[in-house]
């Protein structure tokens, strides 16, 4: 019995605790509620008796010893400064150390917290040299305490007594995790039992079968959900801590910070908020670490003293986003370079060949570290592959985009739940195998005649032509090693995606959509990284969960550092200028000169009459869609002449990082899909280079450079940066 | 007195294997497995044991013995290891039988390759001998043949 209690004190304590350290954060900033005041005596108070009562007498101590401070702070005595406020937090861990200890053990151990009930007890003197707060608290505590033995065993009386409005402490009770773990398993066993059924009744005509067999149907699916649903918790359970994290860690660097949650009621399944809570507590430091600079250096450079540090979470197709952003420095892609020719990450030579993307990737290296000083808070070089390593490990992918000088932003993407997963079953020489549904972006028939010209190769290497750009192929028949003969017939291909990558699997059939049970596979097979683990499908047969991440690692596709094969399918207009067979639109760009552009980032053509064209900043903009679009008139950029001010525009809708850019050019001249041989020619900016196509000389563009070159992407990025 | 153990026995060809009997969970007839390409040879495949999923190790391959030629269908013996099921195909099953511990031998020094390692001894029965067979050894697949 007592034993019960004391782990029910322990539990609710921590609750308390953590609304005890929120509650005194919001007095920081709003001084006068008496309901914030009230609260905080409460929790300490209700504590206190609790310990009291349960002979639990050194934590009795501290809490009555913090207690007499807040008894002061109540009655208007004392005002709560920022190092007030500061003590109280240490006090309350002081309070979560024993409980810990006590959780642990079942006793009080050894830790005397001397020292903080003698700072505690010197504010309380301090302030007053009159005893009768502390000794009027006292009095009513010895009235109270025999009422605590005889008719509260808990503490949840003193809170529940006073709930704070909106809770539902009255119609929740505590479960178990193992226990719900256990019926979420059994739960699991039932959709396997109702697909096997489902499957059965399929084939007969027996409406007294048919019948029971949907409703057992309907109701599996609405108890699994429900189920799932006991399991979800809300994102802002882990939030909660970052609050007083974000202030010690302010203090102690002396910066100003503001944290902003957005999203905080986004519900997850436990599992996996357990598994994202210290990545995403390691990301909130370095994003004050590493991200803000310090109030002088943001003074310097126009910024306000403060700095913002954002944490927002949404649902997004069956998947949590949860991003970590800053308004700080940025991050310097020259000096991640550095740092990672020096580490030998990368090569001196390759480095400035690198996306931005793959410079940021660079961060999750194992022993990577930009920090200049090594702090005790990050910057050990430990971190970001850990982080990395944790949110890959329950399905999800990271990744890092930067403004350098303005902001930084980590994206996280993980799913919803592990357990039951939507999915995909396919099938190949004969084996069923499940892709789950998440990681499929489309799916591509290839009719039994096409599969000779559709399929083309780069060497050995498949590759298909999705609309305009080349997609990696992958055989899993010839990846699982599987016996028979490719094309033999129509094959599909699952467009797959993987940590941002897409490539084709070529399977031979696609069987069903269906929810599966993930089952681990045992130690013996464990070590091939392209299963997932496996599933029991409607007929009772095991079928192997493909892991699509681990496909495209084996291929090679996710190796940072073999560029030879991703090169040539690096899927940027440059790459896919340089390979074979183009979808091209011509146009003209004055004096007679023909230009290429590559059809598969057209988004359309349009024609503007002059009066649409306004002035934003120093750029040509329109407006497109409810956008603002910006233009870039490559007439002029290749040393053409400016249009006549009363002329149309004619203008290439062309999408590049997501953004649509409006490419002036003097005509359209055609469409039309060729050999393209590329010549380099003299370096001229905004111009790749030239091939003969349709007998005449065509100059192919550099969107990308030409953007860049004219300024409006930085206005663009403006724009953007409303997170 | 002697102690007394239990052994499921079972046969590869005419040898007889043995497995203490409180480590085995159940012996079922030939069920369909699932393969999985990749894996190491002496791992058959994976079958559905009543919802959950269970590897099948083909053990006359893991002594390095021919398949079985007449197409009989191998029978499962499931036992249970420090990291959970496995299922052992065997030709056939044999009896449950009571051993006398001072009929134990430890294999023989001329034993050489694979076999010894995955044979813990031998017990003399009146009827021939009953090899012991090291469950969690035949699992480590480091050291299984790999053609």
């Amino acid at each position: 019995m007592q034993q019960q209690l004391i782990r029910d004190l322990v539990m609710e304590s921590a609750e308390a605790l953590d609304q005890f350290e929120r509650d005194l954060l919001a007095l920081e900033t709003n001084q006068q509620d008496s309901d914030l005041l009230n609260r905080i005596f409460r929790i300490i108070h209700s504590l206190k008796g609790t310990s009291g009562c349960l002979a639990l007498h050194k934590l009795e101590k501290l809490a009555h010893a913090g207690e007499n401070v807040l008894s002061l702070l109540r009655e208007g005595r004392l005002d709560p400064s920022k190092e007030l406020v500061s003590t109280l937090l240490r006090f309350s861990d002081g309070l979560r150390k024993t409980l810990a200890e006590v959780g642990e053990t079942g006793a009080e151990g050894t830790i005397e917290h001397a020292a903080l009930i003698g700072e505690l007890v010197a504010i309380e003197q301090g302030s007053t040299r009159m005893p009768p707060a502390a000794a009027g608290s006292a009095g009513l505590f010895s009235d109270e305490d025999p009422l605590f033995q005889q008719a509260t065993p808990g503490p949840t009386s003193e809170t529940a007594a006073a709930p704070e409005p909106g809770t539902v402490a009255d119609s929740a009770i505590r479960v178990d995790v193992g226990q719900l773990d256990r019926i979420m398993d059994l739960v699991g066993e039932l959709v396997l039992a109702r697909n096997q059924i489902v499957r059965f009744a399929g084939n007969t005509q027996d409406a007294e079968l048919i019948k029971p067999t949907q409703r057992l149907n309907l109701i599996t699916s609405k108890l699994q959900e429900n189920i799932m649903k006991t399991r979800m918790q809300p994102i802002g359970n882990v939030w909660a801590k970052f609050p007083r994290l974000v202030r010690d860690l302010s203090l102690e660097l002396g910066k100003q910070v503001a944290l902003s949650m957005e999203g905080a009621e986004t519900e997850l399944d436990r599992t996996i908020l357990e598994a994202i809570k210290d990545p995403l507590t390691h990301l909130v430091r370095n994003a004050i670490d590493h991200g803000l600079e310090t109030p002088e250096a943001r003074r310097a450079v126009g910024k306000p003293l403060e700095g913002q540090v954002k944490l927002r979470a949404l649902h997004e197709g069956g998947q949590v986003i949860i991003q970590v952003s800053d308004d700080g420095a940025g991050i310097d892609r020259e000096k991640v370079l550095r740092k990672a020719v020096q580490r030998n990450l990368v090569a001196a030579d390759e480095a400035s060949r690198l996306s931005d993307r793959e410079v940021f990737g660079l961060l999750f290296q194992p022993g990577f570290s930009t920090a200049d000083q090594v702090t005790n808070l990050s910057g050990r070089g430990v971190g970001m592959d850990v982080v990395k390593r944790n949110i890959e490990r329950v399905g999800g992918a990271v990744d890092v985009q930067s403004d350098p000088g303005r902001s930084t932003r980590i994206r996280i993407k993980i799913p919803l739940t592990l357990a039951i997963v939507p999915a995909l079953i396919v099938r190949c020489a004969g084996n069923r195998y499940a892709i789950p549904q998440a990681s499929l972006v489309e799916l591509v028939r290839i009719g039994e005649d096409q599969v000779g010209t559709l399929i083309e190769y780069v060497e050995q290497c498949p590759v298909y032509r999705l609309r305009g750009n080349l997609l990696p192929l992958v055989h899993l028949r010839a990846q699982l090693r599987l016996e028979g003969s490719d094309s033999s017939g129509a094959v599909f291909l699952l467009v797959l995606q993987a940590e941002g990558r897409q490539f084709g699997l070529v399977v031979d059939e696609i069987l069903d959509t269906e929810e599966i049970v993930v089952k681990p596979l045992g130690r013996e097979l464990k070590g091939l990284a392209v299963y997932a683990g496996a599933t029991i499908m409607g007929d009772g047969r095991v079928a192997l969960i493909l892991d699509v991440m681990g496909i495209a690692r084996r291929v090679g596709l996710l190796n940072e550092h073999s560029a030879s094969l991703r090169d040539a399918f690096l899927q940027d207009a440059k790459s896919s200028v340089a390979s074979g067979r183009q979808s091209l639109l011509i146009v003209g760009v004055g004096g007679g000169k023909q230009a290429a552009i590559p059809l598969a980032s057209v988004a359309r053509l349009e024609e503007f009459a002059c009066s649409h064209v306004e002035r934003a900043g120093t750029s040509d903009v329109v407006q497109y869609r409810g956008e603002i679009m910006p233009l870039v008139d490559v007439v002029q950029a290749l040393g053409g002449a400016a249009p006549e001010s009363d002329s149309a525009r004619r203008v290439v809708v062309y999408a590049l990082d997501g953004r649509n850019f409006g490419l002036v050019v003097e005509h359209i001249v055609d469409i039309l899909e060729c050999e393209v041989k590329l010549h380099r020619t003299a370096n001229q900016p905004g111009i790749l280079g030239s091939a003969v196509v349709q007998k005449r000389v065509t100059d192919f563009l550099d969107v990308a450079a030409l953007v860049a070159q004219s300024g409006v992407a930085s206005f663009e990025k403006a724009e953007v940066e409303q997170l | 007195m002697s102690q007394r153990k239990q052994f499921c026995t079972f046969y590869l060809d005419a040898r007889l294997f043995g497995v203490e009997v409180l480590k085995i969970q159940e012996v079922l007839r030939y069920q369909e497995i699932t393969e999985v390409p990749l894996a190491p040879a002496v791992i058959r495949g994976l079958l559905n044991l009543r919802g959950s999923i269970v590897a099948t190790l083909d053990l006359r391959r893991r002594f390095g013995m021919p398949p079985l030629e007449d197409g009989t269908l191998p029978t499962n013996v499931v036992a249970q290891t420090s990291s959970g099921l496995i299922s052992l195909l065997a030709d056939r099953i044999g009896d449950v039988v009571e051993v006398d511990e001072e009929s134990f031998e430890a294999s023989p020094e001329t034993l050489e390759g694979e076999s010894r390692e995955l044979i813990e001894g031998v017990y003399k029965l009146p009827s021939g001998l009953l090899l012991v067979l090291n469950v969690e050894r035949a699992l480590d697949l480091e050291a299984a043949p790999h053609a």
